[in-house]
């Protein structure tokens, strides 16, 4: 297996008030390509800044990215942008559909901005794959909250990515909804063979993935690799 | 593995025009609203500029009827004997005039009136015509002993075609109803009406005294009109020997133009601060919506749109709306065009056409779409700085133009524009610094005076007083405060706003004759020095009071330290004013000052040196520092032939608001006596009736003393006033539109700002009561403070005004004043509350699902 993305000692401070605040240290692991992994911690663990760092949202103050042998950390804003839009797909925990725009645009955004001629029978192939296909030309607000996180996964899957980061992706929905999400999104990732990269606080969700990775006061605690789910 | 090309800058257009038309789509009416602030300044620009390219074109076309013949040569001096060859050599066809100013009588009514009386000889007008009705009029009378009277006066003593009237000595027969003068205004028509007799009578009228004010002018028509120019270069010199001044048609078209450049350039300032208002108000609202923008922009970010393309796709947006909003603007600058030429044809000389002038339309739309996207661009560059990181955690840290290099060029080129653009205004750089000076000036002491507040309030923040007040206090610094943009926008909009209202009530003070009470109302002048006992027994007769009564003496200055004209003209080195030279002066002398005036510099001499007999003339101050004098110059002034070698002694400030004979040059007593001379006599009428029965006494007696009502005249100048005062209104009113259009736009913006909280308040549970009174606070907090600061800057800016621009003083008139500030500040709360009220009257999570 190859490995899709290697983090080596990877640190991040912030100035916050005159002092330093050291958000993440020494954190250095690597995921091969197709896994499906979970970082799990506490709130203010560091996390999310992890998921930031390594999808290229942000720059670290230490250490090294590599992302589908790039090295991101490496790059500027702009080259960062074409690797998200290349190799990336994004989830969040509050869904982050451009409002002004329809689900199914929403969706065929990340196809048009690579210059793809059938952005819009392909966005709605995905929005039929997610249950949608008759909402494509709702806006998010008129959408429920399930509806707009199934419209969010179909838009990460849109680019063929290497590699998906969701940031607490059932976070604002409820139990029902939730199981309906995940269900959806561990099949399109299976279905892709893409890797998928989730940060949560819900052991039962990181249950489902591969491997656990559990930080605390930025720093991993445990690694730890579950059995291989069917 | 592949490999991603990261230097390919690949940027489909096509595809940021589309999301930058999607994007906008729920925006749009906000859009609008950002963009309506330029409506109103485009079209009064396009209006001016349309209404000056009428006027520029008008004027080409119609300069020849403007002055009816290819050359005009005129003096106010009895031509020379060596002057006549050359006069008699000019032109294909001549034809010559006299003017001046006489009183006539209507012997069917007695009414009697001060007119400018034109004895002509020949076919002039060679271009256009003399219009009279009837039509055939305007050729007759000069073959018969006829005359053609101004209309006005026809319709004053109730004349018709056919009675008399009485020039001097001569009676003549009303040939026709004189409507049109070539070169001649409404108003100039209706201060002195013009009575046309013919020339061959002149002498008959025993009006031609010495002394009387008399102007001759000579016209000529060329077969070939192409080489006037050239032959007027060619016998300039001769010209000036003769003391002819002369008039072409390219000399008139420049004159003419030139004097209305200054009128269009005055109005399109005007129109320039109401855009001014209108950029600061597309930058607030940029400013704001680009905040709200930050989410949308991460997002788009993350999903590896590049930095420029998210700032091409507002750009795109923002220019799509400036450009709709200034063709919205050419529009309605070009329905106002219309109007301009009907408040302001009586100011001009010419018809005024009204033509859609493509060229101030392109010109209007051109300036719009730059303007909306320069001043947008300040905002819009941050966009650049937005992280993809704003997806997983919001935070909007400012970039200050000194990290980011791009934005000090943006203020840079701002500053650039409203220097260059002011130029083109004023034409004078020192004006249009001084200009974009105050601009920046204020906008700085504005936005310093926001970070004031905010460290104030921040620093004694009364933490003892109750929830709302905190709540209303603190929401002045608060992240996402909207304390600067808010108070540097309606703090301008209202300096500028108060500025004009300032500048107008100088302008119309400077103007205002202070016409009250016991002021003398009649000038009685031509009278000559053996009628001077005669008219002051008539006067005291008819139980008039003499307020004044002056001696006059006309002349010209011949050399100034030494130096005659020509020579100032050659040497430019010399510090001395060549236009001394050019103007007739009538000069009184006295042994005193008037209770008018009062010496600033030198000493009052009131009578010639005695022991070596120098002269000491009194200069008025200001008619001084135009010609470049100083105390001590020596001056030769030619009184019709003799040369009187003069020092100037002093200095004198003069209250021209006074009505009675003020003089630029006082000689003292001793010297001018026995020049030729004539006197004026003031004195007050108390009603018309008494008016007319003295005017006809002392017409009767002494046809050539001319006498005017300025009754008359004060009711004429009223009425140009208020003509002009309602087109710096009417411009001035664009501004202020504008002004309440940005702080409408400004205000409503920020309504999104505070939207999410106040729905949080109202969930938790907040009464409307304590909502309103959150907002009301803040709200006026920021509009009476940038109101009160906006009124300070501009009260500097007017008294520097008045001082050293118009030179005058400076007592502003509080009252419209402090209204102002009173509505600026409730109108700021108003509108505060009013964005509020769909917030207070729906269920908290409609208004979020509405509006966020």
């Amino acid at each position: 297996m190859q490995t899709i993305l290697s983090v080596q000692n990877l640190s991040k401070t912030f100035q916050s008030a005159g002092r330093t605040l050291s958000v993440l240290q020494d954190i250095s692991f690597s995921i091969e390509d197709g896994a499906t992994a979970a970082i799990v911690g506490p709130s203010g663990s560091g996390k999310t800044t992890l998921l930031g760092l390594c999808a290229g949202l942000d720059r670290s103050t230490g250490g090294t990215v590599e992302l589908n042998n790039i090295r991101i950390d490496q790059l500027n804003e702009d080259e960062r942008a074409r690797i998200r839009n290349q190799y990336v797909g994004f989830i969040f925990q509050n869904f982050q559909l451009l409002p002004t725009l329809t689900a199914l645009e929403n969706v065929m955004v990340p196809l048009e901005l690579r210059g793809e001629r059938d952005a819009r029978s392909r966005a709605l192939n995905l929005l039929d794959k997610v249950g949608l296909a008759d909402r494509g030309h709702h806006y998010p607000t008129q959408l429920s909250g399930g509806e707009q996180q199934r419209v969010s996964i179909a838009r990460a899957f849109s680019n063929d990515p290497r590699i998906l980061f969701a940031d607490e992706p059932t976070g604002n929905l409820d139990a029902e909804t939730s199981d309906k999400v995940v269900k959806l999104l561990f099949d399109l990732n299976r279905e892709a063979g893409t890797t998928l990269i989730m940060v949560t606080h819900d052991l039962e969700l990181a249950a489902k993935t591969q491997r656990i990775i559990r930080i605390r006061g930025g720093a991993i605690v445990a690694d730890e690799i579950i059995a291989v789910h069917g | 593995m592949d490999k991603v090309d990261l230097t390919r800058q690949k940027v489909n257009i096509r595809w940021l025009f589309k999301m930058a038309w999607r994007d906008s789509r729920r925006n749009r009416s906000r859009l609008f609203l950002f963009i309506s602030s330029i409506v109103l300044g485009i079209a009064a620009l396009v209006a001016i500029y349309s209404f000056g390219e009428n006027l520029r074109e008008d004027i080409n076309k119609q300069a020849a009827t403007l002055i009816g013949a290819d050359l005009v040569l005129s003096t106010n001096k009895q031509l020379k004997p060596s002057g006549q060859p050359l006069l008699d050599s000019l032109g294909d066809e001549r034809s010559q005039e006299r003017r001046f100013a006489s009183m006539i009588l209507f012997p069917k009514s007695q009414g009697t009136r001060l007119v400018q009386v034109r004895a002509l000889q020949g076919d002039f007008p060679y271009y256009g015509g003399i219009e009279t009705i009837p039509v055939q009029a305007a050729k007759q009378f000069k073959s018969q002993r006829q005359a053609v009277v101004d209309k006005t006066l026809m319709l004053q003593f109730n004349a018709k075609v056919g009675d008399t009237i009485k020039v001097g000595e001569v009676t003549f027969a009303i040939a026709g109803v004189l409507n049109k003068v070539p070169g001649q205004t409404g108003v100039s028509s209706s201060v002195a009406p013009v009575v046309y007799i013919p020339l061959q009578y002149l002498d008959d009228t025993g009006l031609l005294k010495k002394g009387s004010r008399i102007s001759y002018y000579y016209y000529y028509r060329f077969n070939d009109p192409t080489g006037v120019e050239k032959l007027v270069k060619d016998i300039r010199p001769r010209l000036e020997k003769e003391d002819l001044d002369y008039e072409t048609i390219e000399s008139q078209k420049r004159e003419t133009g030139r004097s209305f450049e200054d009128l269009t350039r005055f109005l399109s300032l005007v129109g320039f601060i109401a855009l001014l208002l209108g950029c600061i108000g597309v930058a607030s609202s940029i400013h704001i919506y680009i905040r709200e923008k930050l989410g949308t922009i991460a997002i788009l970010r993350c999903l590896g749109v590049r930095s420029f393309q998210a700032f091409l796709i507002y750009l795109i947006q923002i220019a799509g709306i400036g450009l709709i909003g200034s063709v919205l603007g050419a529009a309605l600058g070009t329905v106002i065009q219309q109007v301009l030429p009907i408040v302001l044809q009586d100011l001009l000389p010419l018809e005024v056409t009204v033509n859609v002038s493509w060229f101030s339309i392109i010109q209007g739309i051109i300036l719009g779409l730059i303007i909306s996207v320069l001043f947008a661009l300040l905002p819009l560059i941050s966009v650049r700085n937005i992280s993809p990181l704003n997806t997983l955690r919001i935070s909007f840290s400012e970039t200050s133009m000194f990290r980011d290099p791009l934005k000090l060029l943006v203020y840079l080129l701002v500053i650039i524009f409203i220097l260059s653009f002011s130029y083109l205004q004023l034409r004078s750089w020192k004006e249009a610094i001084y200009f974009t000076g105050s601009v920046l000036g204020a906008f700085l002491v504005l936005s310093a005076l926001a970070s004031a507040l905010m460290w104030f309030i921040r620093r004694y923040f009364p933490s003892s007083w109750s929830y709302l007040w905190r709540q209303g206090l603190a929401n002045l610094f608060r992240p996402q405060n909207q304390t600067r943009i808010l108070i540097v926008s309606i703090g301008l909009g209202t300096a500028f706003i108060s500025t004009l209202i300032f500048v107008q009530s100088i302008l119309i003070n400077r103007v205002t004759l202070s016409a009250s009470g016991n002021q003398p109302n009649m000038v009685l002048f031509d009278i000559q020095s053996n009628q001077r006992d005669a008219v002051a027994r008539i006067t005291q007769q008819q139980k008039l009071p003499i307020i004044q009564q002056v001696p006059i003496v006309t002349m010209r200055i011949e050399e100034i330290n030494g130096y005659t004209a020509p020579e100032v003209r050659k040497d430019t080195s010399l510090n001395i004013s060549r236009r001394a030279f050019n103007s007739e002066l009538r000069v009184t002398f006295r042994d005193s000052l008037t209770d008018s005036e009062t010496i600033t510099e030198g000493e009052w001499r009131g009578r010639v040196d005695s022991t070596d007999g120098t002269v000491y003339v009194s200069l008025e101050e200001q008619y001084a520092r135009r010609i470049n004098m100083k105390i001590g110059d020596r001056i030769s002034f030619n009184v019709q032939g003799a040369i009187i070698p003069a020092v100037v002694g002093s200095f004198r400030e003069v209250d021209w608001n006074r009505i009675q004979t003020n003089f630029r040059v006082v000689f003292p007593k001793g010297v001018l006596e026995d020049a030729p001379q004539f006197h004026v006599l003031i004195t007050r009428v108390p009603s018309p009736e008494a008016s007319a029965r003295f005017q006809q006494a002392v017409v009767r007696s002494f046809p050539n003393v001319s006498i005017i009502d300025l009754d008359l005249v004060l009711d004429v100048l009223d009425e140009i006033l208020s003509k002009i005062g309602f087109m710096i209104r009417f411009m001035g009113g664009f501004s202020i539109v504008t002004g309440l259009v940005v702080l409408i736009a400004s205000v409503l913006i920020s309504k999104y700002q505070r939207i999410r909280e106040s729905v949080l308040l109202r969930t938790i549970g907040a009464s409307r009561k304590q909502i309103l009174f959150i907002t009301a606070l803040e709200y006026f907090f920021l509009g009476a403070l940038a109101a009160g600061t906006g009124i300070i800057l501009s009260l500097s800016g007017s008294w520097a005004l008045a001082r050293y621009t118009f030179e005058t003083v400076f007592v502003p008139d509080m009252l419209p004043v402090l209204l102002l500030f009173v509505v600026i500040s409730l109108l700021t709360v108003t509108i505060g509350l009013f964005n509020s009220r769909g917030l207070l009257n729906s269920p908290p999570l409609e208004v979020l699902r509405r509006d966020v």
